[in-house]
């Protein structure tokens, strides 16, 4: 079987985010990035199933230049090859935009499963995944827990809330949209990274696709939420909040 | 022109979100000036279409067809594609429900749009409606103008107060029936079901120390049994702790985990992403412990401790066992 992974770049969970000076997008200067959690899952399960079923796991990542290092670490992990599809703006495509793109990118590969991650960790659309299947005319389901192929089918494990599930059976091809914790993630190995260099990368401008750009919506600017709740914030070394702490909870909060 | 509000039922029940949904939607309706209209899919929903004419819209489009007995993103895709065409709304607007999240995208790119997913907010812009997105799981914010129309909005668990039925007042109930072929319904839904029984009951518990990724490792959880034993409170745990096995999946707070309202809830090492907040947002007190000031945690708090997990729970340990004694 054929299997794409779309795999996101984004900053690392830790950075600390400064609004740039235009309130368009981040200060990126002293931000290091990492491929986004769900992906990460996406892959993961990518992988196992072309263990199983044999294949080939081809790694799709809209993105700046600064994404191959992603891209590389997708295929140190056991991805055949990889499309990147070279963009200039670093965060700020909307996912019609980004959807549009991927979709064009791979029309002609034909995949049979195309897994995605159900959400991006910086713009968390929760939409890039459900818009590729309707561009494309694939079935899809979301918030993915297990995969399953079968024949030209596909059984998947979908999360409904509260803790309730449901098995959904999609023909192939399809597009599912994965989410973190459906399997332990591997690391990439030596011999995975040094193999990773030889791997193809194909790299497509974002112009080359050619299209439609317009976007689906416009962010107008960016900013810091504005707290609305009086939170009480204590402050002193650890054994000083610690006794105002008890303190409150118990004569002003009456808990204790 | 109107503002159509989508509401979500499942097996003749509401999501009660869907009532938050019909607030967000007043609230834009009167920024652009029109009237508010609401819409129930599904099969035999009728009872439930003239219910919902109870609670302000000036109509209630029943959604109706056997093959939207169960939920698909195909049926309820092409359904709204036609009573959005025929309807004509200004703005379509959906509680974010994992349903919703499921089939309003696809819906939207039929028109050439995308969905402005999970609002918390809607500003007045001179007669145009800004909708206030969350990036970065809450840790930032940010203005979002539709860019073509009908505008497609979702709006977030708990933004918006549910909207409450109208002194008998109702609107009238419109039955619109969409044209779908069995053929076009590409998926084949089973039954939803639930994993064992729990054996945990968090709703039940009066203190709750929840433990999420600032703990590093599961090595590191005896920092905060030590409080719950403390306290005589319940471990509890955010999505990660549970995915990576080191609590039971049976401890997990939140949207996919249990709702908890316990008198105090420790948040410790907990970034506040709103999957985990819907989870406990009715605890009577809160506490959270975080090193980054800016944590959307702190937004949430009776109490707020900006420093090292492990610093600061081995004191408050200490200082519990003091006042307890
Ligand atoms: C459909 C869906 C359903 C979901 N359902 C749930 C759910 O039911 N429950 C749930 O919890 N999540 C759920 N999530 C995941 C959710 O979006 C968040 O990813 C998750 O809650 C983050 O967990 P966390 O706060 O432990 O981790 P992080 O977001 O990584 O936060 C860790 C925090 O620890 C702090 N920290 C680090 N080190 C220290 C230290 N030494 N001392 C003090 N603080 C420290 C950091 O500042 C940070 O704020 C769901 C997501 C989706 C998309
Ligand atoms: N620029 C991109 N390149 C590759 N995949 C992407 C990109 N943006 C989003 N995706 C995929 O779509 C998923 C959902 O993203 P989003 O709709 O932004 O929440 C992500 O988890 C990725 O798998």
């Amino acid at each position: 079987m054929k299997f794409i992974v779309s795999v996101k770049q984004v900053p690392a969970r830790d950075s600390s985010l400064r609004v740039s000076s235009d309130g368009k997008w981040l200060d990126e200067s002293d931000i290091t990035y990492e491929m986004n959690e769900p992906d990460a899952y996406a892959l993961e399960e990518a992988l196992q199933l072309k263990e199983k079923l044999g294949g080939e796991v081809v790694v799709l990542c809209a993105g700046p230049a600064r994404a191959a290092q992603t891209i590389r670490e997708a295929l140190a992990k056991g991805a055949d090859r990889a499309i990147h599809v070279q963009i200039e703006e670093t965060g700020t495509l909307d996912a019609l935009a980004t959807a549009r793109l991927l979709a064009k990118a791979v029309q002609a590969e034909a995949a049979d499963l195309i897994l995605t991650g159900l959400q991006s960790d910086d713009l968390g659309y929760g939409q890039t995944g459900v818009i590729l299947a309707e561009l494309l005319g694939y079935a899809h389901a979301t918030i993915v827990m297990e995969v399953e192929p079968q024949g030209n089918t596909v059984r998947v494990k979908r999360e409904l809330e509260d803790g309730w599930f449901q098995n959904v059976l999609l023909p192939l091809p399809a597009v599912v949209t994965v989410q973190s914790g459906i399997k332990k993630l591997r690391y990439a190995t030596l011999m995975g990274i040094k193999k990773a260099k030889t791997k193809e990368v194909k790299t497509v401008a974002a112009a080359q696709l050619g299209g439609d750009k317009t976007p689906g919506s416009v962010m107008a600017n960016i900013y810091m939420p504005q707290r609305s709740k009086q939170t009480q914030m204590l402050s002193g070394d650890a054994k000083q909040v610690a006794q105002q702490l008890v303190e409150k909870l118990k004569f002003e909060a009456r808990v204790l | 022109m109107s503002v159509l509000v989508v509401l979500e039922q499942r097996g003749g029940k509401w999501n009660r979100m869907s009532f938050e949904a019909l607030t967000a939607g007043q609230k834009i309706a009167q920024i652009f000036g029109v009237p508010l209209q609401a819409a129930v899919i599904g099969s035999g929903i009728e009872s439930l279409a003239k219910e919902a004419a109870g609670y302000g819209a000036s109509k209630v489009f029943a959604v109706d067809h056997e093959l939207l007995a169960k939920y698909t993103p195909d049926g309820y895709t092409a359904a709204l594609e036609q009573l959005i065409k025929a309807a004509n709304p200004k703005a379509v607007i959906f509680p974010h429900t994992y349903q919703v999240r499921d089939f309003a995208p696809k819906l939207a790119t039929r028109f050439s749009n995308a969905l402005i997913s999970d609002v918390v907010e809607i500003k007045d812009d001179a007669g145009k409606a800004a909708f206030v997105r969350q990036l970065f799981q809450g840790k930032l914010s940010c203005d979002v103008q539709a860019a073509g129309e009908p505008a497609f909005v979702s709006v977030q668990a708990g933004a918006f107060r549910g909207a409450e039925a109208a002194a008998n007042e109702s609107g009238p109930v419109e039955a619109f029936a969409p044209q779908i072929e069995a053929s076009q319904i590409r998926s084949k839904p089973e039954e939803p079901f639930r994993e064992a029984q729990r054996s945990v009951d968090l709703g039940a518990a009066e203190f709750i120390v929840s433990v999420g990724r600032g703990i590093k490792e599961k090595d590191n959880l005896p920092v905060v049994e030590a409080l719950a034993s403390a306290l005589g409170a319940e471990l509890a745990a955010s999505r990660p702790i549970c995915d990576n096995g080191w609590l039971p999946m049976e401890r997990q707070v939140g949207s996919s985990g249990q709702t908890v309202a316990p008198k105090v809830y420790f948040a410790v090492g907990i970034s506040g992403a709103i999957q985990h907040l819907v989870g406990m947002k009715g605890s009577k007190t809160v506490v959270a412990i975080n090193k980054d000031e800016n944590a959307p945690i702190f937004e949430t708090a009776d109490y707020g401790v900006v420093g090292d997990l492990f610093e600061v729970v081995p004191a408050l340990v200490d200082e519990i066992k003091k006042a307890k004694a």
